[in-house]
């Protein structure tokens, strides 16, 4: 009586070079891949989680199959994008506590390339509606994925660590919003596209900016990135001309001069009647003038500038984390002692089936012989049937659900199914 | 009675200003609501505090020193609550809390007493030019506190060093719009405020403008506020210059409320 084996496969941002990454992420879409993994014999319930930081493979399969459905699962996924050997050395595997505590930590955002946003657990929903709609998930990861929304929203809303700017670019969204107030009229510019730049970009998306415009020395890269933001492309010779419209503006060049001076900007503050301007500059060597700071409405952020708004931060972050995690173990245990429960519940199904069958029959049959009794008497008569049945079955049912130091869940199982002679008569009562 | 019911609103924002400044400090959402209510309540019994003045003066009770600057606190506290209602503006309660306790406190020390009013203000124009030049002012008030708050929250931002007040302050766009607002309710009334008083002038003494300090101050402290306005308009003038005029207009319009009255003699006594 071994319950199921829960597994988890994948590869994230911090095993995984981004290379290796783009190969393995699911880019069609779930619904392929979730009626391959249908196909396969070995497993009984799967999940698929793909995001441009990770590919999770979440499924269920008999205890003896693990080593076959793992393979199985790596060789239909991923054996045409790569090496076997990339395989081995890349994708982890957990089993069991190990993957459910996995999945938590992904879905509080403990797991984020950026702690404590909040995207992933919208992704996270977004692929449990694939799941859903193609029957994949059952009662095993139902219970698993719901879990795991509750304890992000735990984790959310019991630690402060979505609320800190634990990063960079958070660092820097929060920054605009104490500048700005409210972003959803503001436009950001991208002066070359690095990786900082565009997380930053895609933070302050979140936020819900009006508009991002890219700058690119080589303007078909920014055509490609303005896409991903339904933005527009200019080239860097038109910084200055933006600089008119924007209001933010994240610097990534790979220039080794300045690109911008403050005279430059001191001119432009007249075009724009003093409306604020927030630099951020996250380039080394540096691409803006330092002396723009000095500038009235005019705010200038390096990286070193915005490392230390971080560190501010890393303590208070510190301590977030260990609560989260408190919070991310304690849901874990509450999981095993549910899965633990799960191979209880057939038998408490069927013992309960076989009872009600039982009492609505003898029920049934009293009421036949006697006449002239009115509604009430019937009901009174129901309801004492039911709760001589109910107190019967008290015993068993707890006997079977607590935890018995002596003697194992297993053997207890076995016992009530002989001593209510539930595998034999199966045909009579369950229907 | 209206002893009683200024004592009790004084001790009313003392209340709230403790709470307050717990809250700011402590940062525990528990306390602003109390804090909220205690100033809402205090508000109130000023309210009736000057009716029940009214009552027993027999008059609009803006002639005593006292009672200038308990309704300017007055107009200080409602303008506030009306803002609080607009608009959330983080933590102004604290600011605006410290400064009417600071008024209330000396409008406690300044004589109570009832002075019958000489002939020359028994006029409908009191009520109307000195309420509505205190309320123009108690806007000025509460720019000044967005102006003090903007210039603190933009010294943390721009020079990066992150303490007491970055976390605690709202955005420099919501303190710059704090300001915009109160300028343009403030600079029309005091705009009337000059308008009524000069008429009322007309009436009793026969000339219009007198060069009297209070005018001349007056006049001072209405063209540094339209300087402000000017500029914001025409050239987009915003942030820490406007904040800074804003302070330095609002100095003006307290030497012009007090000083004036102490350091130079003029028509504008109060009534003593």
């Amino acid at each position: 009586m071994h319950r199921d084996a829960i597994i988890l496969l994948g590869v994230n941002h911090k095993t995984t070079p981004l290379a290796v990454r783009e190969q393995l992420a699911l880019a069609g879409g779930y619904e392929d891949p979730l009626r391959d993994l249908g196909q396969l014999s070995a497993i009984k319930e799967h999940f698929l989680l793909s995001t441009c930081n990770r590919v999770e493979v979440l499924f269920t399969c008999a205890r003896e199959l693990v080593e076959d459905a793992k393979k199985q699962v790596l060789e239909l996924l991923f054996a045409s994008r790569v090496s076997q050997r990339e395989l081995q050395q890349y994708v982890y595997a957990h089993l069991d506590d190990r993957a459910v505590e996995h999945l938590f930590e992904v879905a509080s955002s403990l797991d984020s390339m950026i702690v404590g946003e909040a995207q992933i657990l919208g992704q996270l929903k977004e692929a449990y509606r694939f799941a859903s709609k193609h029957r994949s998930s059952g009662l095993v990861l139902n219970k698993l994925l719901h879990k795991s929304f509750s304890v992000a929203k735990r984790v959310r809303t019991e630690t402060r660590i979505g609320a800190s700017a634990v990063s960079i670019s958070f660092a820097a969204v929060e920054l605009a919003k104490k500048i700005f107030g409210n972003l959803t009229d503001k436009k950001v510019l991208l002066v070359g596209a690095g990786e900082m730049a565009e997380l930053a970009a895609e933070h302050l998306v979140g936020q819900g900016v009006a508009q991002v415009v890219v700058a690119n020395r080589t303007l078909e890269r920014a055509v490609k990135l303005a896409r991903c933001y339904n933005g527009k492309a200019v080239a860097l010779e038109e910084l200055l001309d933006q600089l008119e419209h924007v209001d933010i503006i994240i610097s990534s060049t790979g220039a080794t001069d300045l690109i911008l001076h403050k005279r430059d900007v001191r001119s432009v503050m007249r075009e724009r009647r003093n409306r604020p301007l927030f630099f951020i500059d996250i380039a080394v060597p540096r691409d803006l003038d330092p002396n723009i700071n000095e500038l009235d409405n005019v705010y200038l952020y390096d990286i070193d500038d915005l490392n230390n708004v971080v560190e501010l931060n890393k303590t208070e972050r510190d301590r977030e984390a260990l609560k989260a995690d408190r919070i991310v173990q304690e849901e874990v245990v509450k999981m095993h002692q549910w899965l633990e429960g799960m191979a209880t519940t057939p038998t408490i199904v069927e013992l309960r089936n076989m009872v009600n069958c039982l009492v609505e029959k003898e029920v049934a049959k009293t009421l036949g012989r006697l006449s002239g009794l009115n509604k009430n008497e019937q009901q009174a008569i129901e309801r004492m049937a039911t709760s001589i049945a109910n107190k019967i079955l008290h015993h068993p049912m707890q006997y079977l659900k607590t935890d018995h130091h002596c003697i194992s869940q297993s053997e207890r199982i076995g016992q009530v199914r002989n001593l209510f002679q539930l595998d034999h008569n199966k045909q009579d009562f369950a229907r | 009675m209206s002893f009683v019911l200024f004592q009790l609103s004084l001790a009313g924002y003392c209340l709230a200003t403790a709470g307050y400044l717990a809250f700011f400090f402590t940062q525990k959402k528990k306390i602003r609501p109390v804090a909220r209510k205690l100033f809402f309540i205090a508000a109130i019994l000023h309210t009736f505090n000057i009716v029940f003045r009214y009552i027993e003066a027999g008059h609009t009770p803006i002639t005593s020193h006292h009672e200038t600057i308990s309704f300017f606190a007055w107009s200080v506290s409602w303008c506030y609550l009306s803002f609080r209602w607009r608009y959330t503006v983080k933590n102004l309660g604290t600011f605006a809390a410290i400064l009417v306790l600071v008024l209330m406190t000396v409008a406690a020390m300044a004589s109570r007493e009832i002075i019958p009013l000489s002939p020359t203000f028994q006029s409908w124009w009191l009520p109307v030019h000195a309420s509505v030049t205190l309320v123009a002012n108690a806007f000025f008030a509460i720019s000044c506190l967005g102006s003090v708050m903007y210039l603190l929250q933009e010294r943390e931002i721009k020079g990066k060093r992150f303490g007491l007040f970055y976390s605690r302050l709202p955005s420099l766009d919501a303190l710059d719009n704090l300001n915009h607002h109160c300028l343009s309710i403030g600079f029309p009334l005091l705009t009337l405020g000059l308008i009524t008083g000069v008429l009322w002038a007309k009436q009793v003494w026969g000339a219009y403008w007198h060069w009297d300090p209070k005018e001349t101050w007056s006049l001072i402290t209405w063209f540094l506020y339209a300087a402000v306005m000017h500029q914001r308009f025409t050239v987009g003038w915003r942030g820490r210059r406007v904040a800074i005029l804003s302070i330095v207009a609002f100095v003006s319009v307290l030497f012009t409320l007090w000083g004036v009255s102490f350091l130079l003699k003029g028509v504008h006594n109060y009534a003593s």
